[in-house]
């Protein structure tokens, strides 16, 4: 490594100015992408009202996700490894505790985590799900024909920190701040990309959710 | 060819200016949010039924969704100056067509099902207003459209048509059929369907409004329901159509409008229409099973007797999934028929019939129309019906046809009909 002495120098390096930048791109970006959504408006609804908005439209944030049946027996494949690999990614984002303490240095929350052992087996079956999606995405008619450069992309950013996680983890590459930092730098590389790409969508699915609930409350449709 | 290709650059521009016009911050959120799952395709029966990955909803929004990211957002904008995105061209909008207006009934179950919420149906509404003023709408529903402004109705009906069936409903039955009365309570509206197809509907309003004791007419101006704009997806003739309702219903001074048996007219006149005239009404809008549900809640209608025959009730989706109308049609069924069962997937997630949006306005869109039937048809085999009862004249028409396509004997009946033959004669 010529750009950094050592390994450490390069720890200190993605912990330090590298984390900076991504966490200012993240952040300014994510921003952006919001203002630009709600700065659109909504034109004014002059049909007379049977429900009311913000009710029905929280109200489906949370419905929406549950899969009515008939979707459900239609398509289980996509429904339960889609659970199964958010759930999983979650487990490990939030629950593993030195995740914890990083959230707790950064912005003073804290809540107790996993055993370590848990949150190991969340991650193998997390990145075992992500590939059998990935799998199902390239072969599905349907994921097939609508997926892009950027949903490969997106699938890629995603699964790096969890797999160079689990190599840091079990010290699979030595020596351990390189696997370290390596880990850190994709998790960084995610936050770059994410105002830019379709992971908004963890963000942006709650405004969707609530307009559409909204919509439908405002007509007394049950959403 | 110069001035062709003049001609078609103009188009293709104001196609894309309304394309920019239909963008709001819900569209956004949901083009922002879509992960291209899927899963909308297992809601929409063009896809479930010919298993065609172009008939992915989301897919068919495309054209709106290019305009999008290129016009407003900051990356899309990037990527237009550095020759990275995708324009929407002339060819592009030729090859959607069929997808917007052959392969959509605007059903909605696809906003229904998406996992983030999306309102995938609005999206492809929003599309064909690009489409129209681009000059790619289907030849069918531009002649329905442009019927229904100059002649007064996407069937080329006119006033007269409705006398001479007013007068033969008034001849057989002896019952009074008003028109044009000043100051009445309720304006009633027809679809060219019912006046042509099925009269008994205006045989059955006068029935149970006169049991009911209602204060009703027609209006000679203002008689048409069906708004081939909002099929065709022009806000233009949407709001010259939705005009004439207004200007009949205020010419004679009444309380209220009713929407027919029709699904597509309800979303025009009560939730599009005062957006459209860009005021609210000084009326106020029922479908009519939800005043029927009214008066029965009320006592004003009687009943007697049963139909003793196994009996489904299939919702019309513009109601139940845009229009919020699903207990009522329950309500009134359950007065009448004690052997009513339900679809295995009913209510706000009924499958289309097939011919909703203008679909079954479109000649091109017959033989693909009755191919997604299939849906419809395995869904009444399932619960082994003898009757068929709904609440809109387009999709009654799109069901019998399917049905005797499907050499199926099984009748379909309008609601409102069904409620005044159990009417108990006074």
């Amino acid at each position: 490594m010529e750009l950094f002495g050592n390994a450490n120098d390069f720890l200190i390096w993605v912990r330090g100015d590298a984390f900076s930048i991504a966490l200012g791109v993240f952040v300014v970006g994510v921003l952006i992408r919001l203002l630009e959504i709600i700065l659109l408006g909504r034109k004014v609804d002059y049909s007379e009202a049977r429900g009311t908005e913000w009710g029905p439209g929280l109200k489906n944030i949370i419905t929406r996700s549950k899969v009515d049946n008939g979707t459900f027996k239609r398509a289980p494949f996509v429904v339960v490894v889609g659970y199964i690999w958010h759930i999983g990614f979650f487990i490990v984002l939030l629950l593993f505790v030195p995740h914890i303490e990083l959230i707790n240095a950064t912005l003073g929350l804290k809540w107790p985590g996993l055993t370590t052992p848990l949150v190991d087996a969340a991650a193998a079956v997390t990145m075992f799900a992500m590939v059998v999606m990935l799998w199902h995405r390239l072969t599905h008619p349907v994921m097939k024909f609508l997926s892009t450069y950027e949903d490969y992309l997106v699938w890629l950013l995603t699964f790096l920190p969890l797999l160079t996680g689990y190599i840091a983890f079990h010290r699979m590459i030595a020596p351990y701040p390189l696997a370290l930092g390596v880990h850190i730098l994709s998790v960084e590389l995610l936050l770059v990309v994410f105002p830019f790409t379709k992971l908004m969508h963890a963000i942006t699915l709650f405004m969707a959710r609530w307009y559409t609930g909204a919509i439908m409350g405002r007509k007394g449709i049950k959403s | 060819m110069t001035s062709n290709n003049e001609s078609q650059t103009l188009s293709l521009e104001k196609g894309i200016n309304a394309l920019k016009e239909q963008i709001d911050a819900p569209t956004a959120a949901f083009f922002s949010s879509c992960v291209h799952c899927g899963l909308c395709a297992e809601a929409c029966l063009f896809y479930t039924e010919t298993n065609d990955p172009r008939y992915t909803p989301i897919h068919k929004t495309e054209p709106l969704r290019r305009v999008w990211e290129s016009e407003y957002t900051l990356f899309g904008k990037l990527k237009k100056v550095l020759g990275l995105a995708k324009p929407v061209t002339d060819e592009m909008l030729t090859e959607w067509e069929p997808l917007i207006y052959d392969a959509c009934t605007l059903c909605g179950r696809c906003s229904m099902v998406c996992p983030v919420g999306n309102d995938i149906s609005a999206m492809i509404r929003k599309v064909r207003e690009g489409m129209v003023a681009s000059d790619h709408a289907p030849e069918g529903l531009v002649g329905a459209s442009t019927r229904a402004v100059k002649i007064g109705s996407p069937m080329g009906l006119r006033y007269k048509a409705l006398a001479a069936q007013i007068k033969h409903i008034e001849a057989d039955t002896g019952l009074t059929i008003p028109v044009d009365v000043a100051g009445a309570d309720y304006l009633a509206l027809l679809s060219s369907m019912e006046i042509i197809n099925f009269p008994e509907y205006i045989e059955s309003l006068a029935k149970i409004f006169k049991q009911a004791n209602i204060s009703w007419t027609l209006s000679s101006d203002a008689f048409e329901a069906t708004n081939s704009g909002i099929q065709i997806g022009s806000s233009d003739i949407a709001r010259e159509l939705v005009q004439r309702v207004v200007d009949g219903a205020e010419k004679l001074k009444v309380k209220y409008v009713i929407s027919p048996e029709c699904g597509h007219a309800f979303t025009a006149i009560r939730w599009d229409g005062p957006n459209l005239i860009g005021k609210p009404y000084p009326f106020k809008v029922v479908h009519i099973l939800e005043l029927l549900a009214e008066l029965q809640k009320n006592g004003l209608i009687k009943t007697s007797g049963k139909l003793e025959k196994k009996l489904t009730f299939h919702d019309p989706c513009q109601l139940v999934r845009k229009g919020g109308v699903e207990a009522e049609p329950r309500r009134l069924l359950a007065q009448v028929a004690p052997d009513f069962v339900e679809m295995s997937e009913h209510g706000k997630m009924n499958w289309c019939c097939g011919g909703g949006g203008g679909v079954s306005a479109s000649e091109r869109a017959d033989e693909l129309r009755l191919k997604v039937f299939k849906r419809k048809k395995s869904q009444l085999e399932e619960i082994d019906v003898k009757l068929v009862v709904t609440a809109c004249a387009n999709c009654r028409l799109v069901l019998e046809e399917g049905l005797e396509d499907n050499q199926m004997d099984m009748p379909v009946i309008g609601l409102t009909e069904l409620i005044s033959e159990h009417l108990i004669e006074e």
